[in-house]
């Protein structure tokens, strides 16, 4: 397409030509653009010499018009030997597209900006705090109010949360822990032959794992597996209407879809951290015995010398602890999301990364609380 | 009847076999340039499948496909894209991108074919907005935000992103209230008329049928049978009897 100019006293004759289609809608933009500011005081747009026009094309032109319009300058269509441009006009007489209002922040200064984002954040931290203790209440409440018959809880349901959060996620748990155990032996071995006390290796992966390792690295596995697939399995439901029906048929989502996984994982972290404490265990055993030459009677002998009675159940106590902050963060950004899909990969991230980082927080608190009571 | 004589869309043989259900056995079906075409069909009778198959969707077990007279079902995905560009489709549940505006929604299928300025997409945009019925302020809405109303009249601005000949409409009017299904096909219609558009939909919806289509195709026994709307409504065959003259057909007849 190409547009030919012509003033005539103060009258700028646009003189359309050639194909003004959609597919040839760059050009036009193009030449649209380059025609400028000519002083000229109304314009007409003849269109009578086009060959092809699509009202995308059409409508391109108009728009030009229109911003001709509303600086105040005159315009008309000529030679209009299509009818797309009636019907357009016709279009075009609706309302106005609403003028979008400037931002409120352009006015505002730097430093308010900042405090300003300091005090929306710090707004929404608090609001998501109260409103996840909120959440927390009500699965106690009613952990409470249905514990009382058996049928409310769900036992199928409860089954098969411990089997797809637990049983499923045997395989991962033994190997990483299995994985972990023996770096840390081998790491520590190097360092400790220094000081020829190659013997404490037992130590160090007998208390580092039954204390610490074994359920932490059981917790992080499981927010990464469970986690997420709470968030995105009730998430989806909620996009679905399916959680409203549950409303509507009078049943509590809270009792039909977040108690039974919150049990569910109560009950399946403690054996899976008995299960990465025991393939710990295995794999200090066998890299002491193949690298360090402790053999394995010597291994068990040492062991039963390092731990006290309680280091065993100082990680386990902490398992279903954690179990139930991960599917509480789970289950609780699930039931957040609403309207787009794009909010449910948000949220199921939000609840994975956050799962994490209580489940860390949690694991100091014992820590300082451990050695307080000397436990 | 504008244009030629050859069909927009023919379909001939079209069979469609999910393991030992046959949906189309030996399906033709020709759609004529300029016309709204209604496909009826009770439940399971693979409606939504021919239009699958007609879309390029699915591959037919055996039969040809073609659209403005070139086979879509022995083409390479690049010429199927070329195809896919010449048409629109709604689906039935609107199927927006619930993660983009309307506009968004709308200036997807034009910014992946053409490279165009910010303005003039808003502008395009703006044009199938109005164009629809839809209010400006609904271009910066989500589809989360819309009504079911809204949500097919913008579905129905994305199908004409690309200025298609041809539109496929799959359950247009489902799920609106009487008012708002009698709106839209006045809206089709219009859209219809001033843009020179071949329409196929599919509906259950009979005041829709009568109001817009100039054929109707039922398909009956995994095959298509077409006649005009007149032609139609006096078919001796069981089925299509029942189905426009049934009791919920006759309480639409008095009505209008």
């Amino acid at each position: 397409m190409s547009i030919t100019q012509s003033l005539d006293g103060g009258t700028l004759t646009l003189k359309f030509t050639g194909d003004c289609v959609l597919d040839r809608l760059p050009e036009i933009e193009a030449d649209l653009s380059a025609l400028g500011a000519t002083g000229a005081r109304s314009v007409v747009f003849d269109v009578g010499e086009l060959t092809r026009v699509d009202i995308s094309g059409a409508w391109v032109i108009l728009a030009h018009a229109r911003r001709l319009n509303a600086a105040g300058i005159p315009t008309r269509v000529d030679g209009a030997r299509s009818e797309h441009f009636a019907f357009l006009e016709e279009l075009a007489r609706g309302e106005q597209p609403p003028v979008v209002a400037p931002a409120p922040t352009d006015a505002l200064q730097p430093w308010e900006r900042v405090t300003r984002s300091v005090g929306v954040w710090t707004l929404r931290r608090t609001g998501d705090i109260t409103d996840g203790l909120a959440f927390l209440g009500r699965i106690v409440t009613m952990f409470l109010s249905a514990g009382r018959s058996l049928k409310r809880l769900r036992a199928p349901s409860i089954a098969r949360h411990v089997y797809e959060t637990g049983v499923t996620a045997m395989p991962i748990v033994a190997l990483i822990a299995f994985l972990i155990s023996v770096i840390v032996a081998y790491l520590g071995a190097d360092q400790l032959r220094k000081f020829g006390a190659e013997i404490y290796v037992v130590d160090l992966v007998t208390i580092a794992v039954l204390r610490e390792m074994g359920v932490l690295l059981t917790a992080i596995i499981v927010a990464g597996r469970s986690g997420s697939a709470f968030a995105a399995e009730i998430g989806v439901m909620k996009l679905n209407e399916e959680v409203d029906a549950l409303r509507a048929i009078g049943m509590s989502p809270i009792e039909v879809l977040v108690l039974p996984r919150v049990i569910g994982l109560v009950i399946a972290m403690p054996v899976l951290t008995i299960l990465a404490d025991a393939m710990g265990l295995l794999g200090g055993g066998l890299l002491s015995a193949w690298l360090v030459n402790i053999p394995a009677s010597q291994y068990l002998q040492r062991m039963q010398e390092a731990i006290a009675t309680t280091t065993f159940w100082a990680g386990l106590v902490k398992a279903p602890v954690f179990a139930a902050l991960i599917a509480a963060v789970g289950t609780y950004r699930g039931m957040q999301v609403r309207g787009s899909s794009r909010e449910l990969g948000r949220l199921t991230t939000v609840a994975v990364v956050q799962s994490i980082f209580l489940v860390i927080l949690a694991d100091a608190l014992f820590a300082v609380v451990f050695v307080e009571i000397d436990f | 009847m504008a244009g030629g004589d050859t069909p927009i869309v023919r379909v001939r043989g079209l069979v469609n076999r999910f393991g030992s259900q046959t949906v189309h056995d030996g399906l033709d079906l020709d759609i004529r340039r300029g016309e709204i075409f209604g496909i009826v069909g009770g439940s399971g009778s693979g409606k939504s499948v021919l239009l699958r198959s007609i879309l390029g969707l699915q591959r037919p077990r055996a039969g040809t496909v073609e659209i403005e007279g070139r086979d879509i079902t022995q083409m390479s995905t690049e010429e199927l894209r070329s195809v896919k560009k010449s048409y629109g489709v709604t689906f039935q549940h609107g199927a927006l991108f619930t993660s983009l505006t309307v506009a968004q929604n709308i200036e997807l299928p034009i910014t992946e074919f053409f490279d165009l300025e910010d303005a003039t997409l808003a502008t395009l945009s703006e044009l199938r907005i109005r164009m629809v019925g839809l209010p400006a302020d609904a271009a910066a809405k989500f589809p989360a935000q819309l009504s079911g109303g809204m949500v097919k009249r913008a579905a129905l601005a994305r199908a004409l992103a690309l200025e298609p000949r041809l539109l496929f409409l799959d359950e247009p009017t489902s799920g609106l209230d009487p008012i708002s299904a009698a709106a839209f096909d006045e809206l089709i219609l219009y859209l219809q008329k001033n843009l020179r558009l071949t329409i196929v939909m599919i509906t259950h919806d009979l005041d829709t049928i009568m109001r817009t289509c100039d054929r109707v195709g039922v398909i009956v026994d995994a095959r298509m049978i077409a006649d005009t709307l007149d032609g139609i409504l006096q078919n001796e065959h069981p089925w299509i009897h029942e189905y426009f003259h049934g009791p919920r057909a006759r309480a639409v007849g008095e009505r209008s």
